[in-house]
């Protein structure tokens, strides 16, 4: 039909409507908010990493400097293989786990499930903080790591055990969603056909998790490479990337390698991030929508084994958590033992760190609320409404972004932007107000999932039906849409709230002494050597984090009965 | 521009990216009409019925509603109700709820809109279904519901997209009788999509056979399933038998048949529809009877698809309809050679 050649007319534009403006202009807003707070920073780190200390454009010499220094290049080898080590062991140490939730007839699933999330709920250095306490100088422990030729828990072993710990939750989501997408079927027909259950496992339950794999790989290693935290409490004088930062920028003001540090860190990250998403565009693809979904048949020896391995796990893990609590309230570590708040009492409020800890419940109310709001609407504009294509891309792509942006890279961008004496946004620097934008930045994508997921689910017919019968959208989105997604607005309060109390990388170049928040009074009172108030803390960020997701847990479950009363 | 008609499509053309979707159409459409968009998926019908809605915008091509030029309309703008193959009712929202929906927003009188929204599910069938959520109606019914949203503000035009497609077959032939009835009664301009013949035949005034984004043919159900205007609609509308022919010296030759026909020589292909082969009745010196061996009995119910072959068309094979009676009284089965007759009035050659 194309033979005939079509006369080129002028394109038809429909006018638009008075409403259709309104959400052109709240989506320009949306755009001009991520540029400022998460475009513009980036760019910066690009810009500094490409200029000397004079402010000339110095081509690719940082990153040659850099090279020439052997103490920078040795932080590079360290993280590479820290990093490398903490996946090999946490990876398939998580598989198993996300195994016998998924495939086998494990007694109190739910309750094992919970304990290794708990530490999604605590700073990730407080399995540093317990390991001081188990294996440190004054460890209970010690004696057993000499045993095993290990010197002292300070530097690499430290760091090692520390991450597991603190990563193995995220690996152990990302194998469990990979491994319950199952085709039950494929299990059946290799049945019928008489196959051994260890080549069902290496022909079907193997590839089909082959992506998630890959993905909890990637995931992990980026965490571990671009955590703050750990090494900072046990590193000791081991140095890695993300330490370098911060001394290259906050210790010795050189810009210049500081950002080339960081680009070195944003590499993994955004490896990983493409590598991710090719990933679980594959993944989606292999699950039809004939699919039936796998479930385990109980085999009493198979399920006491699963049940065995993962409570040694699951021990392991309370050990951890449960030292770090003990000691909060242990008196005089190691020498007397009774319970007392001496920490929280004298470390915490009487040192004057506990305005820390209300710092954050600030900052992160400010982050489930304005977050929440931000990333909904937002996710609402790109998904519902029309016109502004070429915004809409820009604004599509700086939502995925955070995801491919460590905290400690984030965080720096923040201070050459914000901190430059240039910036009209310059008086936002040191504020709370600033610690809350970047880590509702920091932590955009996944809300960004959370709520397109949600608004994909609807119908895509909604906005024109209301438009034929002359209903503005906003009216829709109020008397529809936010009712339906209200289940998915609080996954995400709760993350963005969580997330904010356990931060740390992003903005620990940010505070000042009157806005410092209580994941950095962790660091340092550990670093002052008051290593109880910083357990005390820790576990203070523990309980706050699991009361606010009991919390949420109860507004959902009221909310639902409201306004879910429409579900069969 | 035409004022006899309601709404009028000119020189509507569609590109997206390479891709044209639709190519110059124009159309004309008479208040109270119901015309089905008809065509194979990918045709362009649902394209043409967005653009008449303003949820698609036309690369050229002007739209006129009731005189008005709505080309450059936006949806809010222009009066018409729409109905989705998905049925789009908000299932957060009782059915009151969802028919009171564009009349909340003109400021109706509460009691007004109660006894209009009582009137409306009275209309489709659902009268006291009120306080009802969609989810605990079925497909048929929420679809009726999503009928009485789109007709509560009384619009000028009613666009129906796919809106029996996601039902079962006895529900569908259930409603698009309803849709039919209810339409006739509120005499509302209708334009249905649909891909499914039988569903157009039986409901529209007027069919609008698509095909790669052109119009085949605008016609009468019974002139599109008679009179075919191309190979295309003979094929799509309805089962045809296609048959290789010449035609030379004033005469159609196909087979050892011979019919007088216009043109000049050439190959052409004749297009018979397998209800224009009788069986009977056939009386002795009847002409084009010739004899054919069945080969294939596909049982129907009531009639079969009986697949034949005759020497008469150098073995090609035909589709006649024949009903189980006649092959029972004849004992015919596979094998059996028959008389038949065809009709050839009734012989389109394209």
């Amino acid at each position: 039909m194309q033979a005939t050649a079509a006369p080129r007319y002028p394109p038809v534009r429909q006018r638009a409507h008075w409403i259709d403006r309104l959400a052109h202009a709240a989506l320009a807003l949306t755009a001009i908010i991520l540029i400022a707070f998460l475009a513009a920073p980036l760019l910066t780190i690009l810009q500094q990493a490409l200029q000397d200390k004079a402010g000339q454009f110095v081509w690719l010499d940082n990153f040659i400097d850099y090279a020439k220094t052997p103490a920078l290049l040795e932080s590079l080898w360290n993280s590479l293989w820290v990093s490398s080590a903490v996946t090999l062991i946490t990876v398939p140490l998580a598989f198993g786990f996300a195994y016998a939730l998924a495939r086998s007839c494990m007694p109190c699933k739910a309750l094992f499930r919970g304990i290794t999330l708990i530490p999604l709920l605590a700073p990730s250095l407080l399995s540093a903080i317990s390991l001081i306490y188990w294996f440190g100088n004054q460890g209970v422990l010690k004696g057993w790591m000499r045993g095993i030729g290990i010197e002292q828990i300070y530097g690499a072993p430290g760091i090692v055990v520390a991450e597991c710990f603190a990563v193995l939750p995220h690996a152990l989501m990302i194998l469990l969603t990979a491994l319950r997408l199952a085709d039950a079927r494929l299990y059946e027909a290799a049945d019928a056909m008489g196959t051994r259950a260890t080549r069902k496992f290496f022909t079907i339950t193997l590839p089909g998790a082959k992506y998630g794999l890959i993905s909890a790989a990637l995931v992990t290693f980026t965490l571990v490479i671009t955590d703050f935290g750990i090494p900072k409490v046990i590193g000791g004088s081991f140095n890695v990337l993300a330490t370098d930062v911060f001394k290259l920028v906050i210790g010795q003001q050189d810009f210049a390698k500081g950002a080339v540090v960081a680009i070195l860190l944003l590499a993994p990250a955004v490896l990983t991030f493409g590598v991710d998403n090719y990933v679980s565009r594959r993944q989606t693809a292999m699950l039809t929508a004939r699919a039936v979904p796998y479930s385990p048949r109980p085999a009493r020896k198979y399920d006491i084994a699963m049940t065995l391995y993962y409570s040694l796990v699951a021990l392991l893990v309370l050990a951890m958590l449960g030292m770090a609590v003990f000691a909060s309230f242990a008196s005089f570590w190691p020498y007397n033992l009774a319970p007392s708040m001496r920490h929280y009492v004298l470390g915490l409020v009487d040192a004057e760190v506990g305005v820390g800890f209300v710092n954050s419940l600030k900052m992160s109310a400010g982050t489930a609320l304005f977050g929440t709001a931000l990333v909904f609407f937002s996710a609402y504009l790109l998904e519902k409404t029309k016109g502004m294509d070429g915004l809409r891309g820009l604004v599509r792509m700086l939502a995925m972004l955070p995801m491919a942006v460590p905290g400690l890279v984030l965080g720096l961008g923040y201070i050459f932007f914000f901190n430059a004496p240039g910036n009209p946004l310059n008086g936002l620097y040191h504020t709370l107000t600033l610690l809350t934008l970047c880590t509702i930045v920091h932590f955009y994508t996944t809300g960004h999932l959370t709520a397109v997921t949600a608004l994909k689910s609807l119908d895509g017919e909604f906005e024109a039906v209301s438009a034929s019968l002359k209903v503005p959208f906003f009216k829709t989105f109020w008397r529809v849409t936010l009712p339906i997604c209200t289940p998915a607005l609080i996954d995400i309060a709760r993350y963005f709230f969580i997330n904010a109390m356990t931060t740390i990388s992003a903005v620990v170049f940010l505070y000042s002494p009157e806005t410092k928040v209580a994941s950095i009074a962790i660091l340092n009172l550990e670093e002052a050597g008051e290593i109880g108030a910083a357990a005390a803390m820790a576990v203070l960020i523990g309980g706050a984090s699991t009361l606010a997701t009991l919390l949420f847990m109860a507004l959902a479950w009221s909310v639902n009965r409201r306004t879910q009363a429409w579900k069969k | 521009m035409n004022h006899d008609t309601f709404l009028n499509l000119r020189h509507i053309h569609k590109e997206f990216g390479s891709f044209t979707a639709l190519q110059d159409i124009n159309l004309d459409i008479r208040k109270g009409e119901f015309i089905c968009f008809l065509g194979p998926s990918g045709c362009g019908k649902t394209t043409l019925l967005r653009i008449i809605a303003g949820l698609d915008v036309q690369t050229a091509g002007e739209v006129h509603q009731a005189g008005r030029d709505i080309s450059r309309l936006p949806p809010a703008l222009r009066d018409y109700g729409i109905v989705f193959q998905s049925y789009a009712l908000f299932p957060n929202l009782n059915v009151a709820d969802n028919v009171a929906y564009g009349l909340v927003n003109r400021k109706t009188p509460k009691a007004d809109i109660k006894k209009r929204v009582s009137e409306l599910v009275k209309l489709v069938g659902l009268p006291g279904s009120e306080g009802i959520y969609p989810s605990q109606l079925s497909g048929g019914q929420q679809q009726r519901i999503a009928l009485a949203r789109a007709l509560a503000t009384s619009p000028g035009l009613l666009l129906l997209d796919e809106p029996l497609s996601a039902l079962d077959a006895l529900e569908r032939v259930r409603l698009r009788q309803e849709i039919r009835t209810l339409q006739q009664k509120l005499g509302v301009t209708t334009i249905m999509v649909t891909h499914d013949q039988e569903e157009a035949l039986s409901v529209a005034d007027r069919i609008v056979v698509m095909n790669n984004g052109l119009i085949e043919q605008v016609g009468t159900p019974m002139e599109i399933y008679r009179e075919p205007a191309s190979p295309f609609v003979a094929d799509f509308v309805g089962k045809v038998n296609v048959l290789p022919a010449r035609v030379s010296g004033g005469e159609l030759k196909f087979g050892a048949l011979t019919l007088p026909c216009d043109g000049g020589d050439r190959e052409v292909k004749v297009y018979l529809r397998p209800e224009d082969v009788l069986a009977r009745p056939i009386a002795d010196g009847d002409a084009h009877v010739f004899d054919a061996t069945i080969e294939k009995i596909e049982f129907l119910g009531s009639f079969c698809h009986v697949h034949v072959a005759s020497p008469a068309f150098n073995s090609h094979k035909l589709t006649v309809y024949l009903s189980l009676n006649f092959l029972s009284e004849q004992s015919l089965q596979i094998g059996s050679t028959l008389k038949l007759k065809l009709l050839p009035e009734r012989i389109k050659v394209f």
